[in-house]
């Protein structure tokens, strides 16, 4: 008799260990496919994994077999030329001609990159593996004025949409328990009693009918009485479900990303600026729940924008970098001042600023900007010298651990440079 | 005649939605005309998975428990890559090879094609499992599923106790051996649950002791009369590799040893499934297409079932020309199915030419024909035996001789008089395992120098070993702990040195 199993709604995923397992194995490959397929995506385009190609060669599974050389014949199919004896030009390359496709198939080479997709969380866990935001802790707690509800136990008074029935019957059993336990007590001593009375003067009517008996009928009935008068339950035993409000630390961030757009930052320096900004809100996002990111591009005025003008439209003229932190300035002054959020900065440029500015630079971040700011990184993206900026800035640097700087030469710099300046410190 | 051939049967459920029951009818059905063929089948079990659960026992080679390791996680990546994206529609079936037969029916398939999976799987595969000798000798259906419960429980204790790597590692080297894990001519002692579980301590205990016997540097040697003699250890070219490994390796843990024999059992279930794919896979499609066709002359079978059907058959055996760009070597589907068609049609409508080349068979009874073809043969001897000149020129086969002295390829025979046989005979030795795979077996081992291990591999047709062929030794001296190496001995006789892996594994201390 055959037998029908619905498996359907049997456990999936049967794989997932042999997956996790895969992954770790070729962790190295896989970081360095991770860290190459960054390129190409749009800063806020995350809601997907990322599909990766590591070469096929480095995970292959050796086994003894025949390798090209020596003698084969086959047999194929489709005849539809050649009789005995004929010869046939060897093909190149595996059978590129129509004719005479010479070699078989088990032995092609297939050299393919082996290509799977990676969820987002794996992609994201690869990417930023072994590395921390420096202060992420909230420790101003008295500041948050957020809170959250969360489950503490029980208390004897609340509301009573809030009973608790089971521990609220629990202790009403419990109290009943405990003022009927000397009455129960006597009860069982006078029910025993009674039981030899009647056993002692079994078959003799009058017995049964004795003045002692019925005093220890009485008394039975009594003490009965008494037991039964103890409430069922009372208010005593209320039990009710707590719950209490508890200050929750921030999961806010804002990140403002300030570029230079000045006619020195090219094309090709703004795209490594954009991968850099995108690479911090990528690494925020595992850490907060909420991210707001403010735009701030500069030359000789600063502006905030949105994303879009950010990245693409070109202007051009002087470069007056203090605007832009003045702008900042601001912007945290007004919007987020409330110390609910975290707030991160990162400044690109190519270092080049007006010499005079520099050191006003170096005055707003020291005195306005950082005290308020989570971590701020400023990239200088030049293949030259350090330009002034950087000069003022090295200064700072010394100074506030959480203000840090690199340099970013070329778009392959990029990865390491973000490496570098999160790189997990032991305090 | 009997009520059930003359009572009018009720025609099977149509459309492509299918549900329990329908499935069931289904099933009903076809066993009553498998029954009427004699198919002699295990008892079947029907299990419908979703996709997901498919990827799964594919990744896992098809088994619905296995230990784990990342070549299978390697393999499911792949699949649901071509999956997800439409590149590859999955297999709609897979059968095991157990009692009772288990047979997986994939949620996505439509009525049709459950129909014909039953019939192909469940009747088909299920029959040639429970009939081939290869399968009967070298396997044991009733024991295969608690044999692998057992495998992956051992292996997941072992890695809790020595740790997630060293198993791995260790998992790889058999892998990489498992092909030569294999005995291909003594017939392999009958798998049990119980048996196992109880063997196994008194394996442990045996085996170190027998070990022992190639580290005896003692004055032993006094005693034994080897000492005169050294000869070779071990006295006869020993052909499974792991099974070596694991009774002689020095330096395995147990743990280790009883790892190596799992996989090495696996790989023997496995083995004869490599040896009878034409023959299996045209078997199943043979019966597919029958039982199908012989529910369709009943008239149970709509003619939307049979369109569908029929598209998809054809697709199966569809065999494309050598010139065809995605030509991959003869379609074992196709082979298959034509030759079983063939020796149908050899029995019952004969012509001259069948009786010349096919005395025995020619007008026997078919089905008694097929039951001897189907149980006493492997692919290579089946080919060598039943393949027919009509099936070589409806293929339009032809050989071709790939020689790398000369400088352009020869065709060495066509499907004409003269050429059938050399056609059959090249064909027949294309599924010769012996053939097609190096043939490397275990020579020597130094017993009284460095402990080193010698494979020798016998060349066939001048062809060399493959590119992975030094990773493979690497494996191997991983497993032995002391030096390997692998002679080529050419078409003369002559013995060269192909791959040495040196390596001491033991401990210093230890070495005395």
């Amino acid at each position: 008799m055959v037998r029908i199993i619905d498996r359907r709604f049997d456990s999936k995923n049967k794989s997932t260990v042999n997956r996790q397992r895969f992954m770790r194995r070729f962790k190295q490959q896989i970081r360095k496919a991770v860290s190459g397929a960054i390129e190409g995506r749009s800063i806020r385009d995350l809601e997907n994994g990322e599909e990766v190609a590591i070469p096929a060669r480095d995970l292959s599974e050796p086994s003894l077999h025949h390798g090209r050389g020596g003698i084969w014949e086959q047999v194929f199919s489709g005849n539809d030329q050649f009789s005995a004896g004929d010869l046939i030009n060897r093909p190149l390359g595996g059978g590129a001609g129509g004719s005479g496709q010479g070699k078989a198939s088990n032995e092609g080479e297939h050299e393919d990159d082996f290509v799977f997709q990676l969820s987002r969380e794996e992609f994201l866990d690869l990417f930023f593996e072994d590395l921390e935001l420096p202060r992420l802790v909230r420790t101003q707690l008295a500041k948050v004025t957020e809170y959250k509800t969360q489950r503490a136990g029980f208390t004897a008074d609340g509301v009573p949409a809030n009973i608790n029935i089971i521990r609220s019957m629990r202790s009403a059993l419990g109290r009943r328990l405990a003022l009927g336990s000397p009455y129960a007590g006597k009860l069982r001593e006078l029910q025993q009693q009674l039981d030899e009375l009647l056993a002692r003067c079994s078959g003799e009517e009058a017995c049964g009918d004795s003045e002692e008996a019925r005093a220890l009928r009485e008394e039975i009935a009594r003490l009965r009485e008494k037991i039964e008068q103890i409430p069922f339950i009372e208010r005593f035993d209320l039990r009710y479900n707590n719950r209490i409000r508890v200050p929750c630390p921030t999961t806010r961030a804002v990140m403002f990303c300030l570029m230079d757009v000045s006619g020195s930052m090219s094309e090709e320096r703004k795209s490594t600026a954009k991968r850099f900004f995108m690479l911090l809100y990528l690494f925020l996002t595992r850490s907060y729940e909420h991210i707001e990111v403010v735009f701030i591009r500069h030359h000789t005025v600063a502006k905030e924008v949105d994303e879009d003008e950010f990245f693409h439209s070109r202007e051009s003229g002087g470069t007056v970098v203090s605007s832009a932190l003045l702008l900042m300035r601001d912007i945290l002054r007004q919007r987020y001042a409330n110390g609910q959020w975290n707030i991160y900065g990162a400044q690109a440029s190519d270092g080049d600023n007006w010499d005079n500015d520099s050191p006003l630079c170096s005055q707003l971040l020291t005195r306005d900007i950082l005290p308020s700011c989570q971590y701020f990184a400023y990239i200088e993206i030049t293949a030259g010298e350090p330009q002034n900026l950087w000069r003022e800035y090295a200064r700072i640097a010394d100074e506030q651990p959480h203000f840090a700087m690199q340099r970013i030469e070329s778009p392959a710099d990029i990865y390491p440079v973000f490496r570098e300046l999160f790189k997990k410190t032991i305090l | 005649m009997t009520a059930t051939t003359t009572r009018k049967l009720d025609p099977l459920p149509r459309g492509s939605e299918w549900s329990i029951e329908s499935i069931d009818r289904y099933h009903t059905e076809i066993a009553r005309v498998a029954g009427h063929y004699r198919l002699d089948t295990y008892p079947v079990q029907i299990e419908i998975i979703t996709a997901e659960q498919m990827m799964d026992a594919y990744a896992s080679v098809g088994m619905p428990v296995n230990y784990h390791h990342w070549s299978f996680g390697k393999h499911f990546l792949a699949t649901e890559k071509g999956y997800r994206r439409g590149q590859m529609g999955l297999a709609y079936e897979i059968v095991i090879n157990s009692n009772p037969c288990i047979a997986y029916l994939m949620e996505e398939n439509t009525l049709t094609m459950q129909g014909l999976v039953i019939a192909h799987a469940a009747y088909g595969h299920n029959s040639f499992f429970k009939g081939n000798y290869l399968f009967r000798t070298w396997t044991n259906a009733d024991a295969i599923i608690d044999y692998l419960i057992f495998a992956r429980n051992y292996i997941g204790e072992c890695e809790e106790r020595h740790g997630e790597e060293e198993v791995e590692t260790l998992l790889d080297a058999c892998h990489a051996l498992m092909n030569l894990g294999v005995d291909r001519y003594k017939r392999p002692p009958k798998l049990s649950l119980a048996k196992e579980k109880l063997r196994q301590q008194d394996r442990e205990n045996y085996l170190q002791s027998q070990v022992n016997e190639l580290w005896r540097t003692l004055p032993a040697h006094d005693i034994h009369a080897r000492a005169e003699s050294p000869g070779r250890f071990p006295p006869e070219p020993e052909e499974n590799l792991l099974y070596f490994v694991e009774k002689n390796a020095p330096l395995l843990e147990p743990w280790q040893r009883e790892i190596v024999r799992i996989v090495r059992k696996i790989a023997q279930y496995f083995f004869p499934q490599r040896q009878t794919q034409v023959m299996n896979e045209g078997w199943a499609t043979f019966w597919h297409y029958t039982l199908l066709n012989h529910l369709y002359d009943e008239g149970l079978l709509a003619d939307s079932f049979m369109l569908e059907f029929l598209q998809s058959h054809t697709n199966v055996v569809y065999q494309p020309p050598y010139n065809a760009t995605w030509y991959n070597g003869i379609n074992p589907y196709a082979l298959g199915f034509a030759m079983w068609q063939d020796i149908r049609r050899i029995c019952e409508h004969p012509d001259d030419e069948d009786r010349r080349w096919f005395p025995e068979i020619a007008g026997s009874d078919w089905l008694e024909t097929f039951d001897f073809a189907m149980r006493n043969f492997k692919d290579e001897s089946f080919i060598a035996q039943y393949l027919s000149p009509k099936v070589m020129r409806n293929f339009r086969m032809f050989a071709v001789l790939d020689d790398d002295r000369q400088n352009k390829l020869k065709v060495s025979a066509i499907h004409d008089d003269e050429g059938f046989r050399h056609v059959r005979d090249v064909l027949s030795d294309h599924y010769n395992l012996g053939a097609r795979e190096p043939n490397v077996q275990v020579w020597n081992v130094d017993l009284r120098g460095d402990r080193s291990l010698t494979l020798r591999h016998q060349q066939h047709s001048r062809r060399p070993l493959g590119d992975s062929t030094s990773e493979v030794m690497k494996h191997l001296a991983r497993l032995w702990g002391f030096t390997v190496r692998l002679e080529t001995v050419g078409a003369e006789g002559q013995i060269e040195l192909h791959t040495e892996i040196r390596s001491d594994k033991r401990r210093i201390g230890d070495a005395g």
